[in-house]
Protein backbone atom coordinates (compact mmCIF):
# COMPACT_ATOMS: atom_id res chain seq x y z
CA UNK A 1 0.00 0.00 0.00
CA UNK A 2 1.20 3.30 -0.70
CA UNK A 3 0.09 6.15 1.84
CA UNK A 4 0.33 9.69 1.62
CA UNK A 5 0.28 11.01 5.22
CA UNK A 6 -0.86 14.68 5.53
CA UNK A 7 1.02 15.69 2.40
CA UNK A 8 1.54 19.38 1.58
CA UNK A 9 3.68 20.55 -1.14
CA UNK A 10 4.48 24.30 -1.95
CA UNK A 11 6.49 25.36 -4.99
CA UNK A 12 9.06 28.19 -4.76
CA UNK A 13 6.55 30.70 -6.19
CA UNK A 14 4.00 30.38 -4.29
CA UNK A 15 1.82 28.13 -5.25
CA UNK A 16 0.63 25.58 -3.10
CA UNK A 17 0.07 22.15 -5.40
CA UNK A 18 -1.09 19.72 -2.96
CA UNK A 19 -3.01 20.84 0.69
CA UNK A 20 -2.40 18.69 3.68
CA UNK A 21 -3.75 15.51 1.80
CA UNK A 22 -4.02 12.20 3.32
CA UNK A 23 -4.94 9.44 1.19
CA UNK A 24 -3.77 5.27 1.04
CA UNK A 25 -3.48 3.64 -2.78
CA UNK A 26 -4.06 -0.42 -2.55
CA UNK A 27 -1.60 -3.04 -3.43
CA UNK A 28 -2.31 -4.49 -6.45
CA UNK A 29 -5.21 -2.20 -7.81
CA UNK A 30 -5.26 -0.02 -11.02
CA UNK A 31 -5.81 3.96 -9.24
CA UNK A 32 -6.40 6.63 -11.32
CA UNK A 33 -5.75 10.27 -10.25
CA UNK A 34 -7.97 12.55 -12.36
CA UNK A 35 -8.75 16.09 -12.10
CA UNK A 36 -8.22 19.36 -14.38
CA UNK A 37 -5.10 20.25 -15.14
CA UNK A 38 -3.02 22.24 -12.06
CA UNK A 39 -5.06 20.21 -9.69
CA UNK A 40 -1.97 18.61 -8.11
CA UNK A 41 -2.47 15.26 -9.50
CA UNK A 42 0.91 14.89 -11.54
CA UNK A 43 2.82 16.21 -8.52
CA UNK A 44 0.92 13.45 -6.27
CA UNK A 45 2.13 10.95 -8.79
CA UNK A 46 5.72 12.18 -8.43
CA UNK A 47 6.21 12.24 -5.35
CA UNK A 48 6.02 8.54 -4.77
CA UNK A 49 9.04 8.50 -6.84
CA UNK A 50 10.55 11.30 -5.28
CA UNK A 51 10.97 13.40 -8.35
CA UNK A 52 8.76 16.05 -6.12
CA UNK A 53 9.33 15.98 -2.69
CA UNK A 54 6.70 17.31 0.14
CA UNK A 55 7.28 20.49 1.47
CA UNK A 56 4.92 18.81 4.58
CA UNK A 57 4.37 15.32 5.30
CA UNK A 58 5.33 11.73 4.27
CA UNK A 59 4.99 9.21 1.73
CA UNK A 60 4.86 5.30 2.97
CA UNK A 61 5.19 2.12 0.51
CA UNK A 62 3.89 -0.99 2.90
CA UNK A 63 4.17 1.69 5.89
CA UNK A 64 7.70 2.28 5.56
CA UNK A 65 8.86 6.20 4.64
CA UNK A 66 10.42 6.32 0.84
CA UNK A 67 12.96 8.74 2.59
CA UNK A 68 14.60 5.93 4.39
CA UNK A 69 15.20 4.23 0.91
CA UNK A 70 17.73 6.28 -1.46
CA UNK A 71 16.40 8.09 -4.11
CA UNK A 72 18.17 5.95 -7.24
CA UNK A 73 17.32 2.98 -5.75
CA UNK A 74 13.76 3.75 -5.01
CA UNK A 75 13.29 4.81 -8.69
CA UNK A 76 14.84 1.51 -10.05
CA UNK A 77 12.34 -0.20 -8.11
CA UNK A 78 9.57 1.59 -9.18
CA UNK A 79 8.04 1.51 -13.27
CA UNK A 80 7.62 5.25 -14.49
CA UNK A 81 6.21 5.46 -17.82
CA UNK A 82 5.56 9.25 -19.40
CA UNK A 83 3.09 11.30 -21.72
CA UNK A 84 5.76 12.13 -23.71
CA UNK A 85 7.54 8.83 -23.86
CA UNK A 86 11.13 9.34 -23.72
CA UNK A 87 12.70 6.45 -25.51
CA UNK A 88 16.58 7.12 -25.76
CA UNK A 89 16.98 7.86 -29.47
CA UNK A 90 20.04 6.95 -29.85
CA UNK A 91 19.49 3.38 -28.48
CA UNK A 92 17.73 0.28 -29.77
CA UNK A 93 14.91 -0.92 -28.54
CA UNK A 94 16.61 -4.03 -27.00
CA UNK A 95 19.01 -1.57 -25.17
CA UNK A 96 16.04 0.80 -24.14
CA UNK A 97 13.74 -1.94 -22.58
CA UNK A 98 16.71 -3.24 -21.03
CA UNK A 99 17.81 0.01 -19.62
CA UNK A 100 16.14 -0.80 -15.67
CA UNK A 101 16.97 -4.62 -15.57
CA UNK A 102 20.90 -3.03 -16.79
CA UNK A 103 20.91 -0.36 -14.11
CA UNK A 104 19.91 -2.93 -11.04
CA UNK A 105 22.71 -5.61 -12.23
CA UNK A 106 21.29 -8.17 -14.01
CA UNK A 107 22.76 -10.46 -16.68
CA UNK A 108 22.18 -9.86 -20.26
CA UNK A 109 20.76 -13.13 -20.39
CA UNK A 110 17.80 -12.37 -17.81
CA UNK A 111 17.21 -8.77 -18.83
CA UNK A 112 17.06 -10.01 -22.59
CA UNK A 113 14.59 -12.63 -21.77
CA UNK A 114 12.17 -10.59 -19.69
CA UNK A 115 12.28 -7.88 -22.76
CA UNK A 116 11.50 -10.43 -24.85
CA UNK A 117 8.40 -12.08 -22.91
CA UNK A 118 7.00 -8.26 -21.98
CA UNK A 119 7.52 -7.49 -25.87
CA UNK A 120 4.94 -10.63 -26.69
CA UNK A 121 2.96 -9.60 -23.88
CA UNK A 122 1.75 -6.15 -25.74
CA UNK A 123 2.48 -7.38 -29.11
CA UNK A 124 5.56 -6.54 -30.61
CA UNK A 125 7.13 -9.32 -32.56
CA UNK A 126 10.73 -9.06 -30.62
CA UNK A 127 13.08 -10.70 -33.59
CA UNK A 128 11.58 -7.40 -35.72
CA UNK A 129 11.73 -4.73 -33.51
CA UNK A 130 14.87 -5.28 -30.77
CA UNK A 131 17.62 -4.06 -33.39
CA UNK A 132 15.35 -0.95 -34.09
CA UNK A 133 15.71 2.76 -33.14
CA UNK A 134 12.61 4.17 -31.32
CA UNK A 135 12.15 6.68 -34.24
CA UNK A 136 11.94 4.38 -36.64
CA UNK A 137 8.41 3.22 -34.61
CA UNK A 138 4.90 4.69 -34.34
CA UNK A 139 3.80 6.69 -31.80
CA UNK A 140 1.84 3.50 -30.46
CA UNK A 141 4.35 1.10 -30.23
CA UNK A 142 6.89 3.34 -28.98
CA UNK A 143 4.41 3.69 -25.89
CA UNK A 144 4.30 0.09 -25.60
CA UNK A 145 8.23 -0.16 -25.80
CA UNK A 146 7.93 2.30 -22.54
CA UNK A 147 5.83 0.08 -20.90
CA UNK A 148 7.94 -2.43 -22.02
CA UNK A 149 10.49 -0.46 -19.90
CA UNK A 150 8.58 0.11 -17.06
CA UNK A 151 7.94 -3.33 -16.56
CA UNK A 152 10.90 -4.53 -17.60
CA UNK A 153 12.61 -4.29 -14.11
CA UNK A 154 9.64 -6.20 -12.54
CA UNK A 155 8.52 -3.43 -10.14
CA UNK A 156 5.43 -3.82 -8.00
CA UNK A 157 4.86 0.02 -8.18
CA UNK A 158 3.93 1.79 -11.56
CA UNK A 159 3.65 5.31 -12.30
CA UNK A 160 1.80 6.13 -15.35
CA UNK A 161 1.68 10.02 -16.39
CA UNK A 162 -1.11 10.59 -18.61
CA UNK A 163 0.74 7.67 -20.69
CA UNK A 164 -1.70 7.20 -23.85
CA UNK A 165 -2.74 11.30 -23.91
CA UNK A 166 -0.39 12.11 -26.81
CA UNK A 167 -1.67 8.94 -28.96
CA UNK A 168 -4.28 8.92 -31.39
CA UNK A 169 -7.40 7.61 -30.37
CA UNK A 170 -7.46 4.19 -32.03
CA UNK A 171 -3.62 3.38 -30.94
CA UNK A 172 -5.00 4.87 -26.79
CA UNK A 173 -8.17 2.61 -27.13
CA UNK A 174 -5.68 -0.48 -28.44
CA UNK A 175 -2.92 0.48 -25.27
CA UNK A 176 -5.65 0.90 -22.56
CA UNK A 177 -7.41 -2.64 -23.56
CA UNK A 178 -3.69 -4.07 -23.39
CA UNK A 179 -3.19 -2.77 -20.27
CA UNK A 180 -6.23 -3.75 -19.02
CA UNK A 181 -5.40 -7.35 -19.94
CA UNK A 182 -2.19 -6.85 -18.95
CA UNK A 183 -3.34 -6.03 -15.02
CA UNK A 184 -5.87 -9.17 -15.09
CA UNK A 185 -2.23 -10.75 -14.92
CA UNK A 186 0.21 -9.24 -13.50
CA UNK A 187 -1.48 -7.24 -10.59
CA UNK A 188 1.08 -4.88 -10.21
CA UNK A 189 0.08 -1.42 -8.38
CA UNK A 190 -0.67 0.99 -10.85
CA UNK A 191 -0.99 4.88 -10.18
CA UNK A 192 -2.32 6.00 -13.45
CA UNK A 193 -2.95 9.45 -13.84
CA UNK A 194 -5.38 11.04 -16.66
CA UNK A 195 -7.51 14.05 -17.39
CA UNK A 196 -9.53 11.65 -19.08
CA UNK A 197 -13.11 10.73 -17.67
CA UNK A 198 -13.88 7.98 -20.08
CA UNK A 199 -10.10 6.51 -19.48
CA UNK A 200 -10.54 6.49 -15.94
CA UNK A 201 -13.75 4.93 -15.82
CA UNK A 202 -12.48 2.41 -18.36
CA UNK A 203 -9.25 1.20 -16.97
CA UNK A 204 -9.56 1.51 -13.17
CA UNK A 205 -10.64 0.29 -9.85
CA UNK A 206 -10.34 2.80 -8.02
CA UNK A 207 -10.69 6.76 -8.50
CA UNK A 208 -9.29 9.55 -6.87
CA UNK A 209 -10.85 12.70 -8.26
CA UNK A 210 -8.16 16.08 -7.24
CA UNK A 211 -9.15 19.66 -7.34
CA UNK A 212 -6.80 22.65 -6.49
CA UNK A 213 -4.70 20.24 -4.64
CA UNK A 214 -7.23 18.64 -2.56
CA UNK A 215 -8.82 15.33 -2.94
CA UNK A 216 -12.89 15.54 -3.83
CA UNK A 217 -13.74 11.67 -3.71
CA UNK A 218 -12.17 8.19 -4.04
CA UNK A 219 -14.15 5.26 -4.96
CA UNK A 220 -14.87 2.99 -7.86
CA UNK A 221 -15.86 4.06 -11.01
CA UNK A 222 -19.70 2.77 -9.97
CA UNK A 223 -19.33 4.79 -6.82
CA UNK A 224 -18.54 7.73 -8.87
CA UNK A 225 -21.03 7.62 -11.76
CA UNK A 226 -23.93 6.38 -8.70
CA UNK A 227 -22.75 8.24 -6.22
CA UNK A 228 -20.86 11.88 -6.96
CA UNK A 229 -19.44 13.32 -3.90
CA UNK A 230 -20.43 16.88 -4.95
CA UNK A 231 -21.40 19.19 -7.35
CA UNK A 232 -17.76 18.89 -8.65
CA UNK A 233 -17.48 15.51 -8.48
CA UNK A 234 -20.83 15.33 -10.53
CA UNK A 235 -20.06 18.38 -13.30
CA UNK A 236 -16.70 16.76 -13.80
CA UNK A 237 -18.07 13.50 -14.52
CA UNK A 238 -20.41 15.17 -16.64
CA UNK A 239 -24.32 14.74 -16.46
CA UNK A 240 -24.19 13.22 -19.63
CA UNK A 241 -21.78 10.48 -18.71
CA UNK A 242 -23.29 9.59 -15.76
CA UNK A 243 -27.23 9.30 -17.44
CA UNK A 244 -25.51 7.44 -20.24
CA UNK A 245 -24.11 4.91 -17.19
CA UNK A 246 -27.27 5.25 -15.88
CA UNK A 247 -30.37 5.00 -17.90
CA UNK A 248 -31.87 2.57 -15.15
CA UNK A 249 -31.77 5.44 -12.87
CA UNK A 250 -34.84 6.57 -14.07
CA UNK A 251 -36.44 3.62 -13.21
CA UNK A 252 -38.94 3.94 -10.95
CA UNK A 253 -38.26 2.86 -6.99
CA UNK A 254 -40.68 0.40 -6.96
CA UNK A 255 -39.07 -1.78 -9.44
CA UNK A 256 -36.55 -2.11 -7.00
CA UNK A 257 -38.84 -4.01 -4.25
CA UNK A 258 -36.38 -6.64 -3.86
CA UNK A 259 -34.18 -4.84 -2.29
CA UNK A 260 -36.40 -2.60 0.09
CA UNK A 261 -35.87 -3.68 3.97
CA UNK A 262 -37.79 -3.16 6.94
CA UNK A 263 -35.01 -2.22 9.51
CA UNK A 264 -35.08 1.07 10.55
CA UNK A 265 -31.32 1.27 10.31
CA UNK A 266 -31.25 4.86 10.70
CA UNK A 267 -32.62 7.86 12.33
CA UNK A 268 -31.73 10.13 9.54
CA UNK A 269 -34.58 9.12 7.39
CA UNK A 270 -36.87 11.02 4.69
CA UNK A 271 -39.41 10.05 3.02
CA UNK A 272 -40.42 9.16 -0.77
CA UNK A 273 -42.59 7.93 -2.91
CA UNK A 274 -42.30 4.71 -4.79
CA UNK A 275 -43.20 6.32 -8.08
CA UNK A 276 -40.27 8.72 -7.76
CA UNK A 277 -37.35 7.74 -9.89
CA UNK A 278 -33.78 5.94 -8.65
CA UNK A 279 -31.83 9.46 -9.53
CA UNK A 280 -34.52 11.05 -7.22
CA UNK A 281 -33.61 8.58 -4.62
CA UNK A 282 -29.77 8.80 -5.03
CA UNK A 283 -29.62 12.56 -4.79
CA UNK A 284 -31.47 12.66 -1.65
CA UNK A 285 -29.46 9.81 -0.33
CA UNK A 286 -26.62 12.37 -0.92
CA UNK A 287 -27.73 14.77 1.21
CA UNK A 288 -24.87 14.66 4.17
CA UNK A 289 -28.39 14.98 6.72
CA UNK A 290 -30.06 11.89 5.10
CA UNK A 291 -29.06 8.35 5.58
CA UNK A 292 -32.34 6.27 4.93
CA UNK A 293 -35.10 6.66 2.90
CA UNK A 294 -39.00 5.74 3.99
CA UNK A 295 -41.07 4.53 0.96
CA UNK A 296 -44.06 5.07 0.58
CA UNK A 297 -46.93 3.28 -2.01
CA UNK A 298 -50.00 5.40 -2.13
CA UNK A 299 -49.87 6.77 1.41
CA UNK A 300 -48.87 3.19 2.80
CA UNK A 301 -45.32 2.68 3.99
CA UNK A 302 -43.65 -0.66 2.80
CA UNK A 303 -39.60 -0.55 3.18
CA UNK A 304 -36.93 1.35 3.83
CA UNK A 305 -33.95 1.91 1.25
CA UNK A 306 -30.45 3.04 1.51
CA UNK A 307 -27.32 3.72 -0.44
CA UNK A 308 -25.96 -0.04 -0.04
CA UNK A 309 -29.40 -1.65 -1.07
CA UNK A 310 -29.20 1.22 -4.08
CA UNK A 311 -25.43 -0.26 -4.47
CA UNK A 312 -26.44 -3.65 -4.72
CA UNK A 313 -29.60 -2.74 -6.68
CA UNK A 314 -26.83 -1.23 -9.12
CA UNK A 315 -24.56 -4.42 -9.04
CA UNK A 316 -27.28 -6.85 -10.06
CA UNK A 317 -28.44 -5.28 -12.54
CA UNK A 318 -24.63 -4.74 -13.89
CA UNK A 319 -24.27 -8.35 -13.72
CA UNK A 320 -27.40 -9.03 -16.04
CA UNK A 321 -29.27 -10.54 -13.24
CA UNK A 322 -33.13 -9.78 -12.36
CA UNK A 323 -33.30 -7.10 -10.23
CA UNK A 324 -36.64 -6.33 -10.93
CA UNK A 325 -39.82 -8.15 -9.68
CA UNK B 1 54.40 32.82 -62.53
CA UNK B 2 53.69 28.92 -61.62
CA UNK B 3 57.56 28.31 -61.96
CA UNK B 4 58.60 31.41 -60.11
CA UNK B 5 56.51 29.23 -57.73
CA UNK B 6 57.98 26.24 -57.57
CA UNK B 7 61.50 27.69 -57.88
CA UNK B 8 60.63 29.80 -54.39
CA UNK B 9 58.93 26.41 -52.40
CA UNK B 10 62.27 24.47 -54.02
CA UNK B 11 64.53 26.82 -52.28
CA UNK B 12 62.58 27.74 -49.34
CA UNK B 13 61.61 24.37 -48.11
CA UNK B 14 63.34 24.22 -45.42
CA UNK B 15 61.71 27.21 -44.11
CA UNK B 16 58.08 26.31 -45.28
CA UNK B 17 58.60 22.83 -43.72
CA UNK B 18 59.65 24.44 -40.40
CA UNK B 19 56.85 26.52 -40.36
CA UNK B 20 54.35 23.95 -41.47
CA UNK B 21 55.31 22.35 -38.20
CA UNK B 22 55.29 24.91 -36.14
CA UNK B 23 51.78 26.39 -37.60
CA UNK B 24 50.41 22.55 -36.67
CA UNK B 25 51.88 22.77 -33.27
CA UNK B 26 50.65 26.66 -32.36
CA UNK B 27 47.10 25.23 -34.01
CA UNK B 28 47.00 21.35 -32.00
CA UNK B 29 48.22 22.81 -28.60
CA UNK B 30 45.54 25.60 -28.98
CA UNK B 31 42.70 23.58 -29.18
CA UNK B 32 43.70 20.72 -27.06
CA UNK B 33 43.58 23.29 -24.43
CA UNK B 34 40.80 24.95 -25.69
CA UNK B 35 38.43 21.46 -25.96
CA UNK B 36 39.97 20.69 -22.30
CA UNK B 37 38.94 24.16 -20.89
CA UNK B 38 35.73 24.60 -22.93
CA UNK B 39 33.70 21.17 -22.51
CA UNK B 40 33.80 20.73 -19.27
CA UNK B 41 32.92 24.09 -18.50
CA UNK B 42 30.01 23.45 -21.63
CA UNK B 43 28.74 20.77 -19.32
CA UNK B 44 28.49 22.70 -16.35
CA UNK B 45 27.07 25.82 -17.35
CA UNK B 46 24.67 23.64 -18.24
CA UNK B 47 23.72 22.30 -15.28
CA UNK B 48 23.63 25.29 -13.49
CA UNK B 49 22.30 27.68 -15.91
CA UNK B 50 22.24 31.01 -14.15
CA UNK B 51 25.80 31.03 -14.79
CA UNK B 52 25.32 30.23 -18.72
CA UNK B 53 24.90 33.60 -19.74
CA UNK B 54 27.31 35.52 -18.60
CA UNK B 55 30.56 32.94 -19.34
CA UNK B 56 28.99 33.11 -22.54
CA UNK B 57 28.98 36.65 -22.59
CA UNK B 58 32.17 36.86 -21.35
CA UNK B 59 34.33 34.43 -23.91
CA UNK B 60 31.63 36.24 -26.87
CA UNK B 61 33.20 39.71 -26.02
CA UNK B 62 36.88 38.20 -26.31
CA UNK B 63 35.52 36.76 -29.71
CA UNK B 64 34.91 40.25 -30.89
CA UNK B 65 38.76 41.92 -29.69
CA UNK B 66 40.15 41.83 -33.55
CA UNK B 67 42.83 38.83 -33.55
CA UNK B 68 45.65 41.09 -34.36
CA UNK B 69 44.69 43.68 -31.54
CA UNK B 70 44.38 40.54 -29.15
CA UNK B 71 47.64 39.69 -29.58
CA UNK B 72 49.24 43.46 -29.00
CA UNK B 73 47.63 43.36 -25.58
CA UNK B 74 49.20 40.39 -24.92
CA UNK B 75 52.79 41.19 -25.98
CA UNK B 76 53.18 43.77 -22.93
CA UNK B 77 51.63 41.38 -20.28
CA UNK B 78 53.30 37.93 -21.33
CA UNK B 79 56.15 39.25 -23.63
CA UNK B 80 56.77 37.42 -26.86
CA UNK B 81 56.97 33.47 -27.89
CA UNK B 82 54.96 30.72 -28.33
CA UNK B 83 53.14 30.78 -25.06
CA UNK B 84 51.56 34.34 -25.60
CA UNK B 85 50.13 32.93 -28.90
CA UNK B 86 48.86 30.03 -27.96
CA UNK B 87 46.70 32.07 -24.86
CA UNK B 88 45.31 34.34 -27.80
CA UNK B 89 44.46 30.85 -29.56
CA UNK B 90 42.86 29.19 -27.02
CA UNK B 91 40.55 32.18 -26.01
CA UNK B 92 39.42 32.21 -29.89
CA UNK B 93 38.75 28.32 -29.88
CA UNK B 94 36.56 28.96 -26.55
CA UNK B 95 33.39 30.17 -27.40
CA UNK B 96 32.42 27.88 -30.67
CA UNK B 97 33.17 24.76 -28.51
CA UNK B 98 31.56 26.27 -25.02
CA UNK B 99 28.50 27.49 -26.95
CA UNK B 100 27.82 24.52 -28.05
CA UNK B 101 28.22 22.31 -25.60
CA UNK B 102 25.86 24.14 -24.15
CA UNK B 103 23.68 24.57 -26.41
CA UNK B 104 23.97 20.44 -27.63
CA UNK B 105 23.24 19.76 -24.11
CA UNK B 106 20.38 22.22 -23.11
CA UNK B 107 18.71 20.53 -26.16
CA UNK B 108 18.43 17.33 -25.46
CA UNK B 109 14.53 16.44 -25.10
CA UNK B 110 13.89 16.93 -21.29
CA UNK B 111 11.26 14.21 -21.97
CA UNK B 112 14.56 12.14 -22.07
CA UNK B 113 16.13 13.36 -19.22
CA UNK B 114 13.06 13.24 -17.12
CA UNK B 115 12.44 9.20 -18.26
CA UNK B 116 16.15 9.04 -17.30
CA UNK B 117 15.54 10.14 -13.84
CA UNK B 118 12.58 8.44 -13.17
CA UNK B 119 13.99 5.28 -14.14
CA UNK B 120 16.67 5.97 -11.69
CA UNK B 121 19.86 7.03 -13.61
CA UNK B 122 22.38 8.97 -11.11
CA UNK B 123 23.17 12.39 -12.36
CA UNK B 124 26.49 11.30 -13.99
CA UNK B 125 24.69 8.57 -15.93
CA UNK B 126 22.51 10.87 -17.26
CA UNK B 127 25.33 12.87 -18.66
CA UNK B 128 27.34 9.98 -20.07
CA UNK B 129 24.71 7.85 -20.99
CA UNK B 130 22.12 10.34 -22.33
CA UNK B 131 22.96 14.09 -22.67
CA UNK B 132 26.51 13.69 -23.82
CA UNK B 133 26.16 11.23 -26.81
CA UNK B 134 23.11 12.99 -27.95
CA UNK B 135 25.02 16.61 -27.86
CA UNK B 136 28.01 15.11 -29.27
CA UNK B 137 26.90 16.07 -33.03
CA UNK B 138 26.63 19.70 -31.50
CA UNK B 139 29.84 19.35 -29.93
CA UNK B 140 31.74 18.21 -32.89
CA UNK B 141 30.75 20.64 -35.21
CA UNK B 142 31.90 23.77 -32.77
CA UNK B 143 35.36 22.00 -32.30
CA UNK B 144 34.88 22.07 -36.24
CA UNK B 145 34.47 25.77 -36.32
CA UNK B 146 37.13 26.12 -33.63
CA UNK B 147 39.37 24.21 -35.79
CA UNK B 148 39.05 26.23 -38.81
CA UNK B 149 39.73 29.29 -36.88
CA UNK B 150 42.52 28.42 -35.09
CA UNK B 151 44.70 27.04 -38.04
CA UNK B 152 43.81 30.63 -39.77
CA UNK B 153 44.22 33.20 -36.72
CA UNK B 154 47.38 30.77 -36.19
CA UNK B 155 49.16 32.48 -39.10
CA UNK B 156 49.37 36.15 -36.81
CA UNK B 157 51.97 34.16 -34.70
CA UNK B 158 54.63 35.38 -36.41
CA UNK B 159 53.80 39.08 -35.34
CA UNK B 160 54.67 37.64 -31.69
CA UNK B 161 57.80 35.75 -32.47
CA UNK B 162 55.61 31.97 -31.95
CA UNK B 163 56.90 31.24 -35.81
CA UNK B 164 54.23 29.28 -37.71
CA UNK B 165 53.23 29.72 -41.77
CA UNK B 166 52.57 33.44 -41.36
CA UNK B 167 56.11 33.73 -41.14
CA UNK B 168 56.55 32.79 -44.56
CA UNK B 169 53.60 34.87 -45.82
CA UNK B 170 55.59 38.44 -44.03
CA UNK B 171 58.49 37.44 -45.12
CA UNK B 172 57.07 37.45 -48.69
CA UNK B 173 55.28 40.43 -47.89
CA UNK B 174 58.21 42.68 -47.12
CA UNK B 175 60.38 41.55 -49.94
CA UNK B 176 57.13 41.88 -52.15
CA UNK B 177 57.83 38.23 -53.33
CA UNK B 178 54.46 37.11 -54.15
CA UNK B 179 55.24 33.56 -54.56
CA UNK B 180 56.92 33.36 -51.14
CA UNK B 181 53.41 34.96 -49.62
CA UNK B 182 51.57 31.86 -51.80
CA UNK B 183 53.64 29.39 -50.31
CA UNK B 184 52.68 30.30 -47.20
CA UNK B 185 49.22 31.04 -47.75
CA UNK B 186 48.26 28.33 -49.64
CA UNK B 187 49.23 25.49 -46.67
CA UNK B 188 47.45 27.43 -44.08
CA UNK B 189 44.19 27.07 -46.42
CA UNK B 190 44.61 23.30 -47.26
CA UNK B 191 45.57 22.97 -43.75
CA UNK B 192 41.98 24.20 -42.67
CA UNK B 193 40.17 23.09 -45.60
CA UNK B 194 41.16 19.47 -44.87
CA UNK B 195 40.88 19.31 -41.18
CA UNK B 196 37.35 20.95 -42.08
CA UNK B 197 36.33 17.90 -44.35
CA UNK B 198 38.56 15.39 -41.67
CA UNK B 199 36.03 16.50 -38.48
CA UNK B 200 32.71 17.13 -40.87
CA UNK B 201 33.30 13.00 -41.25
CA UNK B 202 34.00 12.85 -37.71
CA UNK B 203 30.89 14.90 -36.44
CA UNK B 204 28.48 12.69 -39.22
CA UNK B 205 30.44 9.47 -37.35
CA UNK B 206 29.25 11.53 -34.01
CA UNK B 207 25.91 11.55 -34.76
CA UNK B 208 24.14 8.70 -33.22
CA UNK B 209 22.61 5.86 -35.01
CA UNK B 210 19.19 6.13 -35.27
CA UNK B 211 18.94 9.62 -35.22
CA UNK B 212 20.63 10.57 -38.45
CA UNK B 213 17.10 10.18 -40.59
CA UNK B 214 15.29 13.00 -38.78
Amino acid sequence: MIRFDQVTKKFPDGTEALKNVSVSIRTGELTAIIGPSGCGKTTLMKMINRLEVPTKGDILIDEKSIKETDQVELRRSIGYVIQRIGLLPHMTIQKNAGLVPKLKGWSEEKTLNRVKELMTTVGLEPDIYLPRYPLELSGGQQQRIGVVRALAGDPNIVLMDEPFSALDPISREQLQKELRSLQKRIHKTIVFVTHDMDEALKIADNIIVMREGKIEQIGSPDDLIHAPANDFVRDFIGQERIDRQRTFAQRKLQELANFFSHEKTNEHIEEISSNDSIKTAITMLEKPTVNLLAIHHEDKFVGYIDQTSLLRAVIAKEEGGNYAD
Amino acid sequence: MLTNFIETVQSRSDLIQQAFVEHIYLSFVALAIGIAIALPLGILIARYRKYAEPVIGVTAIFQTIPSLALFGFLVPLMGIGSNTALIALIIYALLPILRNTYTGIISVDSSITEAGRGMGMTRSQILTQIEFPLALPFIMAGIRTATVLTVGIATLATFVGAGGLGDVIYRGLQSYNNSLVLAGALPVALLAISFDLLLKWVEKKATPKGMKNT
